[in-house]
């Protein structure tokens, strides 16, 4: 037995060097846009992250290739995106005879900053996300109908408001109408799911920084949410990529838009308040 | 000569006979750990072993482990220790428990237990109520660890 405990500490010893000096070693952490936004790419972990003492972006752990698309917006493919958001933004749709702009005079930039707190609870006490807002605006405004959750409309209007937000810092709310909310995503990051019994934190806070098989695993961040994937080449939204990291572990994933991937949303969100919204960014 | 032939009947009559003859994920005996018997009844076959091991459906032991004596693979994962000499520094037993629950020896391990089937929470359809390799393929695969000396 005392051999097992030992051989466990050493591993455990080697494992933890790894996780923490591997992710930025050799890295520029800065990531520069269009030449002349300048985002930080990690930051100081929030008071609330108890095994982590940095948090750091998703950029940093892919390819140079796939840094350097999301460097210059003309080579960004989430663009493409972006100007179907835009469309979008301007689209009549519904009974009511209007568009976001019809009321959004001053257009999507009236958002800023937005995304960088989404989600958030609202006036009567319920967590929303960007998307409910969306569906909401639609059909109680609109007359239209609701999105799907993750599809390319969706998905592409979440990325032109989310760009609205680039630059600044995360900072979603964790305490009052909102703690009940993060502590049940606190909860399910912690909760080992599937056949292969793995909890989030097992990959994205236990091991952040080594390679599993041919993919170099990050602390899993939203920061950069909706993101344009190479693998798909198209927007995916955050609630789609925790279905897929479900799914990697053969466990059933929750329901895209259902309460625990809201609060899931929040509760990841909230382990990367103080990054910079990096919205639409390129992953593989 | 016995592993021989012991192999060799496996291979013959199948899974259904190494099936009949195999403890049942919840009936194995751990003790420290290790697994003294075997789970299916019948010896392991390290050729199939290999190939279990690599196999993204199957093991897929290399999502985490370096393994240097299958250069042919690419990309070997780093989340756990290199196996090259797993088979020195562990004995069968050792090994037949780490396959089949490596909790039972590393606790809080990331390691999923590759012969459990049950006290999985939300396993994906398909999986319920069903341990990731089989009797058989848990056999396979410690004979081929075995094969990985230093
Ligand atoms: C078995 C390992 C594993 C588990 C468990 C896992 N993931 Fe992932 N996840 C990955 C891999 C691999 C990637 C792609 C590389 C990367 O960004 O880490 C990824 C990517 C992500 C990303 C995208 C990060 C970015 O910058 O684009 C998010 C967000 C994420 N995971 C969240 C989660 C959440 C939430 C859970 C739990 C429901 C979870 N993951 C469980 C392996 C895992
Ligand atoms: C999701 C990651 C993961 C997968 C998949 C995985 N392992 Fe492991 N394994 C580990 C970790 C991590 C350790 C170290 C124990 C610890 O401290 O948690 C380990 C330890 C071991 C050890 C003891 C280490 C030594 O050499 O001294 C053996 C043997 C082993 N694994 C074999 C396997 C085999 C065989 C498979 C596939 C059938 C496999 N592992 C799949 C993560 C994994």
């Amino acid at each position: 037995m005392g051999m097992y405990l030992l051989k466990t500490t050493a591993f455990a010893a080697g494992l933890a060097l790894v996780a923490g000096s591997a992710a930025v070693a050799g890295e520029d952490s800065t990531l520069t846009i269009n030449g002349d936004l300048t985002i930080s790419t990690a930051a100081a972990a929030p008071s609330h992250l108890e095994n982590i003492d940095e948090v750091v972006s998703g950029w940093l752990f892919r390819t140079d290739e796939t840094q350097s698309l999301q460097m210059d917006d003309f080579d960004n493919p989430s663009f493409v995106f972006v100007d179907i958001g835009i469309d979008l933004w301007e689209a009549v749709d519904g009974t009511e005879g209007k568009s976001c702009s019809s009321c959004h005079t001053d257009g999507p930039e009236e958002f800023a900053g937005l995304t960088a707190t989404m989600p958030r609870v609202d006036a009567d006490g319920n967590l929303e996300t960007l998307t409910e807002i969306i569906n909401r605006e639609r059909v109680e405004k609109m007359g239209a109908e609701p999105w799907k959750y993750s599809k390319t409309k969706m998905a592409s209007l979440t990325a032109l408001i989310g760009l609205q937000s680039r630059g600044m810092p995360v900072n979603v709310a964790i305490d009052g109408a909102a703690a009940p909310y993060w502590e049940r995503g606190k909860e399910l990051y912690y909760t080992r799911v599937g056949q292969l019994d793995i909890a989030c934190s097992g990959c994205h806070e236990d091991n952040y920084g080594v390679m599993i098989r041919a993919d170099h695993l990050s602390q899993g961040q939203t920061n950069g949410f909706p993101t344009y994937r190479l693998k798909n080449a198209k927007m995916n939204t955050t609630h789609a990529r925790f279905k897929g990291c479900m799914k990697n572990i053969r466990a059933t994933p929750y329901a895209e838009g259902g309460d625990e991937f809201k609060a899931l949303e929040l509760y990841v969100a909230s382990r990367g308040n103080g990054l910079t919204v990096e919205t639409p960014s390129v992953r593989n | 000569m016995k592993l021989i032939i012991a192999t060799a009947v496996a291979t013959v009559l199948g899974a259904t006979v190494a099936m009949a003859g195999s403890t049942k994920p919840q009936d194995v005996a751990f003790e420290d750990g290790a697994v003294a018997a075997s789970v299916s009844g019948v010896a392991g076959d390290a050729a199939v072993g290999r190939q279990v091991f690599a196999n993204r459906k199957l093991g897929n032991c290399l999502a985490c482990h370096v393994n240097s004596e299958m250069p042919e693979q690419s990309f070997h994962g780093e989340v756990g220790p290199t196996l090259d000499g797993a088979g020195s520094r562990w004995s069968e037993a050792e090994l037949r428990g780490i396959v089949t629950n490596s909790k039972q020896t590393f606790e809080g391990t990331i390691m999923p237990g590759f012969y459990v089937d049950s006290g999985l929470f939300r396993p994906l359809g398909g999986f319920e109520d069903k341990s990731i390799l089989n009797a058989q393929q848990v056999e396979d695969v410690i004979a081929y660890l075995q094969t990985l000396k230093e």
